[in-house]
């Protein structure tokens, strides 16, 4: 239970004043029974591991064990690969109009089973409910529905007269949006008529087995989509597996720069969405009450384990003091602890390792002479919790204000000019996202054209929605997901129909 | 609550005394007030809509919520009989649970303010009156002035004003400021005490969301006690996003100049969910400040039977129905 050390100082309970909420938890039995442990779904079955070792997966919020699953070995790779390479040639071949068939119906079942879903995903992720629930879902099924309307439409997507699908993707995702990536990787596989082998993510497998019965439910031929459970040494048996058409990896950069060594070479196509420190920068005549809104839903939003996370604050020196009052104001309001809870805004870091790693970087930010700040608030005794947290006086050179924490940490930087906010916005390794928080119009569109960042939201941040394309610069990745863009990395764009 | 009073937006030393020197400053200062975002403004009131309140939280929202009432009548047909049952029934709403709380006030037309009075005598039970030509707000200013000496001669503890919203979306900022000064100079008693001014900005009206934190900062510098969204004689009246607004600016301009001034939603509030939301707005917004009659009302009429049916609920664990509360 007590794996993790005490990250802060006791502090006194935060109640809510005169109006506490009672508790509101969801129940968790709605999440349907949860095995105790778990095989791989190959081939529209699920199969025991060929080898003997198995992972465990826990509540985060708790620290207890959820459910056993096996670690893939490379004869479950294969054994996978095989399955999808058999069912490739019909599945390929279906009509685009019959592949859409299966995927509205996909998209019909996930919204139909989204309380199940929700509620297994906070339980197996730490996230709380509310988010799950309002966003993850939604979004999961609006991918299979938007991807299912492309399918019959790829001629007319604007890659050529007659593109063709690549054979079978290997995907491997990770455990901040469980099912979310797996809708953002799978739903424009299927669509373009490849079939899919997917590792997720070895503390968050539980949704993805739940999607595979989705699958069966849903009639989706066997060997279509095949799920094979593992740590990182299973995703490198998958990547690296010969008869492999296609590489999409969502994760830390240095795992993708791994992969990208590793495909370096071969035939393989590979999409990368790696890692990210953005800039969200509040210019002096923002709308001050939405940009704490969206600095707050920019780093605290699923506890910070977002890649695009708005986690460097470049706030104008003008407005600095009073963005920060109203920002500490507005953190305090922020409720901490059960993820089941309907009122939680902020659930448990998703594992010790994780909660280890943002730990390490606070006190690192704290050592190099950034300010530490946390609202009072108590954290439950079991799990992994972090308060939400804010840097002031962060330096460029400080590491808080370069590492990817992966967490509730926010590093407050300030600017004097636009051109300044570009520079320092701009000065780093990655380039995923970036937010403009400024009423004027003409300064959204000169700042969006200078950042080098996939994604860059105007008086808004962290919105998702599957006809936008997301994706990378630099050491973020390339290859776009969603949107239009989202098909190309599973189509052959350069054949010829002759 | 100190640390924003420094920096909060138009703190000069505390005093806004120069912002209505004249036209031109008072319309750069309203205009220098930080923009709104509608999508963010909408997005984070919807959020809030989505808070759970259930069993003792409910229970002590619900008796907050009652305590909170502006229960109203505004009617060209209200009769002093109508009026009467009207206060007794916020004198003691639930006839069954002498435990449920009086409401905040009755609000009335000004002719009907001494029927009122007289029904209340001796309780804690305000009384408020609609005066200004209400609600069009379309009379010249003695007439306004008129009116609402008259209802505070009959023994009104609080007045709602209509701001001119002609005057105030042609830009003529000065002028309803002007008015807001005047009708507070009429508030005023022979003992040296006055009414409580609420002003009232029909939000519906002022179309965008930049105008309504105008018109509340406006408002709040005239000297408003209250700021209340709408008369509930158009079509759209309180919404969620603009109380928030106006209570993210009643946050800041206490933060400015140390004058807390309260807040009143009004018109379309009509079940027990929607008056949670709005508690939930003011207790994550301003927290247990403002969580009081004293600094927040319900403008409503039908909201207190939804109330008091699920109170009753909460206590004998069975819905009653409409029969089980009074209709006035």
């Amino acid at each position: 239970m007590a794996k993790t050390k005490k990250t802060e100082t006791e502090q006194p309970l935060r109640k809510g004043g005169l109006f506490a909420y009672a508790p509101a938890p969801e129940s968790p039995a709605a999440a349907g029974e949860i095995a105790t442990s778990y095989g791989h779904f190959v081939g529209g079955e699920f199969v025991d591991s060929s080898g003997s070792e198995a992972l465990k997966t826990v509540n985060p919020a708790t620290g207890q064990v959820l459910a056993e699953f096996a670690q893939g070995t490379e004869e479950d790779v294969d054994r996978a690969v095989k399955a999808a390479r058999a069912a490739f040639a019909d599945w390929s071949a279906l009509p685009g109009s019959e592949r859409a068939k299966y995927l509205f119906r996909i998209a019909r079942i996930v919204q139909e089973r989204s309380r199940e879903l929700a509620v297994l995903e906070s339980i197996d992720n730490g996230k709380p409910i509310r988010e799950t629930r309002d966003v993850d879902l939604p979004l999961v099924a609006a991918h299979f529905f938007y991807y299912a309307g492309w399918a019959d439409k790829l001629d007319f997507a604007g890659f050529g007269p007659n593109p063709r699908p690549l054979g079978v993707a290997a995907q491997v995702i990770p455990w901040n949006f469980p099912l979310l990536m797996l809708a953002w990787k799978v739903a424009p596989a299927l669509a373009t008529g490849n079939t899919v082998v997917l590792k997720p993510a070895e503390t968050t497998p539980l949704t993805a087995l739940r999607f595979a019965e989705i699958c069966r439910q849903a009639g989706l031929p066997t060997g279509v989509l095949n799920i094979v459970t593992g740590d990182g040494r299973t995703g490198a048996a998958l990547t690296a597996h010969p008869d492999v058409n296609k590489v999409a990896f969502t994760g830390s950069t240095p795992v993708g720069r791994a992969i990208a060594r590793q495909l370096a070479g071969s035939r393989k196509k590979l999409s990368l969405e790696l890692g990210g420190k953005a800039a969200n920068i509040v210019f002096d005549d923002a709308p001050l009450d939405q940009a704490v809104e969206g600095i707050v839903d920019g780093i605290f939003f699923n506890q910070g384990h977002v890649c695009c996370a708005g986690s460097r604050l470049l706030v104008q020196e003008s407005v600095q003091d009073e963005l920060l009052d109203a920002l500490k104001r507005r953190m305090g309001t922020l409720r901490v602890g059960d993820p089941l809870d309907k009122n939680t805004d902020i659930g448990a870091i998703n594992s010790a390792a994780q909660l280890a790693r943002i730990t390490e970087l606070a006190e690192a930010g704290e050592r190099e002479g950034a300010e530490r700040w946390a609202p009072e608030c108590e954290l439950p005794g079991a799990g992994y919790w972090f308060r939400p947290t804010l840097f002031t006086g962060v330096s460029q050179a400080h590491r808080i204000a370069r590492e990817e924490v992966f967490g509730p940490v926010l590093s407050v930087l300030t600017f004097r000019t636009p051109a300044e906010a570009v520079e320092k916005a701009n000065n780093t390794p990655y380039g995923l996202s970036a937010g403009i928080w400024t009423e004027k119009g003409s300064r959204i569109l000169w700042m969006a054209n200078r950042l080098r960042a996939g994604v860059v939201w105007a008086n808004t941040f962290n919105k998702f929605d599957p006809t936008s394309p997301f994706g990378g610069y630099k050491e973020s990745g390339y290859g776009r997901e969603g949107g239009r863009h989202g098909l190309e990395p599973y189509l052959n764009v350069e054949a010829l129909d002759v | 609550m100190s640390t924003l009073a420094a920096n909060a937006p138009g703190a000069a030393g505390g005093g806004l005394s120069d912002v209505a020197a004249s036209e031109a400053t008072l319309r750069r200062f309203l205009h220098g007030l930080p923009g709104v975002d509608q999508v963010g403004l909408e997005s984070r009131a919807a959020t809030l809509g989505t808070r759970s309140i259930k069993t003792t939280a409910k229970a002590l929202a619900i008796d907050l919520a009652i305590s909170m009432i502006d229960l109203t009548t505004l009617e060209g047909a209200d009769t002093v009989g109508k009026v009467r049952s009207l206060c007794a029934k916020g004198l003691g709403p639930d006839p069954s649970d002498r435990t449920a709380p009086r409401v905040a006030a009755i609000c009335v037309y000004p002719d009907m303010v001494a029927t009122a009075k007289e029904a209340l005598r001796g309780s804690a039970v305000q009384v408020a009156s609609v005066a200004t030509a209400f609600p069009s707000g379309r009379a010249g200013l003695p007439v306004k002035l008129a009116d609402t000496a008259e209802a505070v001669a009959a023994g009104a503890d609080e007045i709602d004003m209509v701001i001119d919203r002609g005057a105030f979306l042609s830009g003529r900022y000065l002028e309803v400021f002007e008015e807001i000064r005047a009708v507070k100079a009429a508030c005023a008693r022979p003992d040296g005490t006055a009414a409580h001014l609420k002003v009232i900005f029909e939000t519906g009206e002022l179309q965008t969301y930049d105008n309504v934190r105008r018109a509340s900062w406006l408002a709040m510098i005239a000297g408003a006690d209250f700021i209340k969204t709408s008369t509930g004689k158009v079509a759209v009246n309180a919404t969620p996003p603009v109380t928030l607004l106006m209570l993210e600016a009643v946050r800041d301009f206490r933060a400015a100049t140390g004058t807390q001034v309260g807040v009143k939603p009004a018109g379309g509030i009509r079940t027990t969910k929607d008056a949670m939301k709005y508690l939930v707005m003011v207790n994550e917004t301003l927290g247990d400040d403002w969580l009081s009659p004293h600094w927040f009302r319900f403008g409503a009429s039908s909201l207190l039977n939804d109330l008091l049916m699920q109170r009753q609920k909460l206590s004998t664990g069975r819905y009653s129905g409409p029969d089980y509360v009074t209709v006035d």
